[in-house]
């Protein structure tokens, strides 16, 4: 009897790149309902924006290298890095700052590299620092948290469509009316105008660590991080290495001079910290592949983040601190390799 | 003896992989029939090839020699069965590199007759020496799947101190139960086995070690070990995690010594033999048969009837699976061994050889993923048994990169599929290794055999210009006595030389 031949191994993983992704995607949905609730439907609209101009960019860039488009698009990894932008900016945002930073991602940082496997920079990282340089302005428009008793315009679903696609407001409102700087600006502005941390904390924005609604979003991001790491998508070593280098100079600080220190628990749950820690920081392709490596590059990412947050110009630091341990991640991996068995120059234990 | 001790090193990585081991141990070992021919393939280990000393027309008994060692590393070959010698010649068979090799195949006669033997099989009288001697005249190679011929293992591992002989129960890859059916069936045989080898290697602790998974296989061992009642022998109890029956990852776990890299487990004192080789020591040794029989698994979605056989060496392997009860709907793929390091074989005329341990028939995945681009997520690096970075190993094997291939300890590399089972983008990582292997293999060779052509070219250079100067010298020489001679010298070699042009 004749047979097909195959080499061995007979199995092949249960597990597959466009699963991960999807799950990944999935851990994010508690908390963009989380986003919508505080902060109205823009996120909705940014997030079919950014998943139009992914998707769109995506095909056009596998077409002009030549290759299957199909191939890229259905690992669905470009649609990770489009919600990851999207996490990123404020709910109002118009079209053209979104489509931008998705475009950058997708066809600069993800394909100009040589597509997924082969990108240095986290694309949704790449791209946000690209318009967070190009339209500052627009990515301060945070609107304040729906938290009830904020003096707060909020605008209908229309309203908000309308800004998403044209930028402009309903006439009777002004920016002023509607947004608010984020706790984070508010914590830095406020220690530049020689105020105290219990003072800023005083600011009807500033929630029980965080920013209210932003430290709810924050739960529920964490919600999504752990069961990643219950499904072992991702490992745990990143997360607990971000948050210690980010919390340990923050305690150190803090517990030196609280007056002008905001505590651990304020950096841990203002801003990206938590998206960065299980989301952007976990992205395997940009990041380094051993324990090892894995805790020094995430340690890196949250010092970093503390020292932009407290003597850099930025309030936040997340998309610099992973963008320059990104660059890292080639000297980490080098210095970092385990020891393979059987190289050791004891032998081991007798 | 009474419960097993458990292990006492760690394993890095490894997988917990499903056993498909119950179906082929529901029933006990039968005895495949004498075939109608045997194919016998005279490399069936890791060395050169064995000398023929039998021609076609010849008439052979059981056990008889076919093929003696020669080279390095080699084994010999003895008929499994009577009959008569009809051709030596080359036939498909299931080896790691080529699909055909010379074999010699025996025409059976049927009546399984036995060369007459005079031992006595009282081996303790024998010197360690003359037991080895005769454990190589036995055929006798590793029977886990390595096939390296026991004899010389045993007399390279003499000239290291051995602490432990390790006896290999652990059969971890998937589907295969040869040895659990074995130990179960046969344990006296195995743990007598064992006492050849200790008395051969003058060593006096073997650990038997055998899965935690395998509860009759080690009640079986701890009820022979009760009866025997030989202090030297100890039971061991290890997880199953695959691949902890791999020879250096066994030391790693039962001693916790590190194997070191390219080296033996001898160097670090141990000596680790597969319990199917000790019975068949015991069999040739206390038995006086050689090694011309072994018991392999037949399993798979693909049989119709998994079970666990004993066949003889040369037997192809569609009698066996004729035998058990033919083939079941979707016998797509062949495999000689295991699911994970076996061998895919695109015919069933091949014979069953000293090495197979399974005969894997299963079909053909529905869906095997795409492979896609390696996204670095470090899974393959975390259940690599040896610390291996499959990853960059991977990246360096596409580019063909030699250096980073030696660096990043390709070698190293036991290829037992690990990285290939977690890889989300479904790479043939294992399989881009081998080739990766052969290819640095082949540069090696490539190295070896310009550095020969060198060697020879210079010695050849170098011989034609010795020769080249004794000629000038010898010319020198005629030059400087012709100038000494005188005037009636002169005359008297001319007329030599007019004489003797004048003869021709």
């Amino acid at each position: 009897m004749e047979f097909a031949r195959r080499s061995s191994p007979y199995w092949s993983a249960r597990v597959a790149v466009p699963s991960i992704m999807l799950q990944v995607l999935g851990a994010l949905v508690p908390a963009a309902i989380a986003h919508v609730w505080f902060f109205g439907p823009g996120f909705i609209f940014n997030v079919l924006v950014a998943a139009i101009f992914a998707i769109g960019g995506e095909y056009l860039v596998m077409r002009a290298r030549k290759r299957p488009p199909e191939a890229a698009l259905s690992d669905y990894s470009a649609l990770v890095a489009a919600v990851l932008l999207v996490f990123a900016l404020p709910s109002l945002t118009p079209w053209w700052v979104t489509a931008s930073g998705t475009l950058f991602a997708i066809v600069v940082a993800k394909h100009l590299y040589g597509g997924l496997g082969f990108n240095i920079f986290n694309p949704a990282m790449a791209g946000y620092v690209v318009i967070l340089i190009a339209f500052p302005m627009h990515l301060n428009l945070w609107t304040a948290p729906r938290m009830g008793d904020i003096d707060y315009q909020y605008l209908t679903v229309l309203q908000t469509l309308t800004f998403t696609l044209t930028g402009s407001l309903p006439d009777a409102l002004g920016f002023d009316a509607i947004s608010r700087a984020t706790p984070l600006d508010v914590m830095k502005s406020g220690l530049n105008g020689m105020q105290t941390v219990t003072e800023i904390r005083a600011n009807p924005i500033m929630g029980d660590f965080g920013g209210r609604g932003w430290e709810w979003i924050g739960n529920f991001l964490a919600i999504g991080g752990f069961w990643l790491l219950i499904k072992k998508i991702i490992r745990w070593h990143i997360p607990v290495a971000v948050g210690v280098g980010l919390l340990a100079p923050a305690t150190i600080l803090y517990l030196v001079d609280p007056g002008s220190q905001p505590s651990p628990g304020f950096h841990l749950f203002s801003g990206a910290t938590i998206l960065c820690a299980f989301f952007i920081a976990t992205d395997p392709v940009s990041g380094a592949t051993s324990p090892k490596g894995r805790l020094v590059f995430g340690f890196g990412i949250g010092l970093l983040i503390y020292c932009i947050r407290t003597w850099g110009s930025y309030a936040d630091g997340v998309a610099f601190a992973v963008l320059i341990m990104n660059m890292a991640v080639p000297a980490i991996d080098l210095v970092t390799r385990p020891p393979v068995v059987g190289h050791s120059k004891s032998g081991g234990e007798p | 003896m009474s419960a097993p001790t458990y292990d006492l090193g760690k394993l890095h990585g490894g997988l917990r992989l499903p056993g498909h081991k119950a179906a082929s141990t529901a029933e006990a070992i039968r005895d495949v029939p004498i075939p109608a021919q045997l194919i016998l393939p005279i490399t069936q280990h890791v060395g050169d090839p064995a000398q023929p000393v039998v021609a076609a027309g010849e008439r052979v008994l059981k056990g008889q020699l076919l093929a003696r060692p020669e080279g390095a590393l080699g084994a010999p070959v003895h008929a499994s069965s009577s009959g008569n010698v009809v051709a030596v010649e080359p036939r498909p068979v299931s080896r790691r590199y080529g699909d055909h090799a010379p074999c010699i195949i025996i025409e059976c006669d049927g009546e399984d007759q036995p060369l007459h033997t005079t031992a006595d099989g009282n081996y303790l009288e024998l010197e360690p020496e003359a037991l080895l001697a005769k454990i190589l005249d036995g055929g006798i190679v590793g029977l886990g799947g390595a096939v390296f011929p026991t004899a010389q293992k045993l007399m390279q591992a003499r000239s290291c101190k051995i602490e432990h002989l390790i006896l290999n129960g652990v059969e971890c890859e998937p589907y295969i139960s040869c040895d659990d059916m074995l130990m179960r069936e046969r344990a006296m045989q195995v743990l007598s086995g064992a006492q050849v080898l200790m008395h051969a290697m003058q060593i006096e602790s073997c650990f038997v070690v055998v899965e935690s998974d395998k509860p009759a296989a080690l009640a079986s061992l701890a009820e022979a070990m009760s009866a025997l009642d030989d202090a030297r022998l100890v039971l061991k109890q290890v997880p199953t995690i695959y691949p902890s029956g791999g020879e250096d990852q066994l030391v790693q776990l039962v001693t916790n010594r590190e194997v070191p890299s390219e080296g033996l487990p001898s160097d670090v004192g141990c000596l680790v033999q597969n319990v199917g080789t000790a019975a068949a020591i015991h069999d040739w040794i206390i038995g006086h048969e050689p090694l011309i029989s072994r018991v392999t698994t037949v399993a798979g979605e693909g049989i119709a009837r998994p079970m666990n056989v004993r066949a003889r060496i040369g037997t192809t392997i569609a009698d066996i699976v004729a035998f058990t009860g033919g083939y079941a709907e979707h016998a797509d793929h062949l495999f000689i061994g295991g699911p994970m390091t076996g061998k895919s074989v695109s015919t069933d005329r091949v014979p069953l050889v000293k090495a197979t341990n399974s005969i894997l028939v299963v079909r053909k995945t529905s869906f095997t993923g795409r492979e896609l681009a390696c996204i670095r997520c470090g899974d393959c690096a975390a259940v690599c048994p040896v610390q291996l970075l499959p990853q960059q190993l991977y990246w360096h094997a596409r580019a063909d990169n030699e250096n980073r291939l030696r660096d990043f300890n390709l070698v190293d590399c036991i290829e037992c599929g690990c990285c290939d089972l977690v890889c989300p983008s479904h790479i043939p990582l294992t399989a881009n290794f081998r080739v990766a292997k052969g290819r640095i293999q082949e540069l090696a060779d490539e190295k070896a055999r310009a550095a020969r052509a060198r060697t020879r070219f210079e010695a050849r250079k170098s011989r034609m210009d010795s020769e080249q100067q004794q000629r000038e010298e010898a010319l020198a020489r005629q030059i400087a006595t012709a100038k000494q001679a005188g005037p009636a010298d002169i005359t008297k070699i001319l007329e030599r030389r007019k004489h003797k042009s004048e003869d021709d």
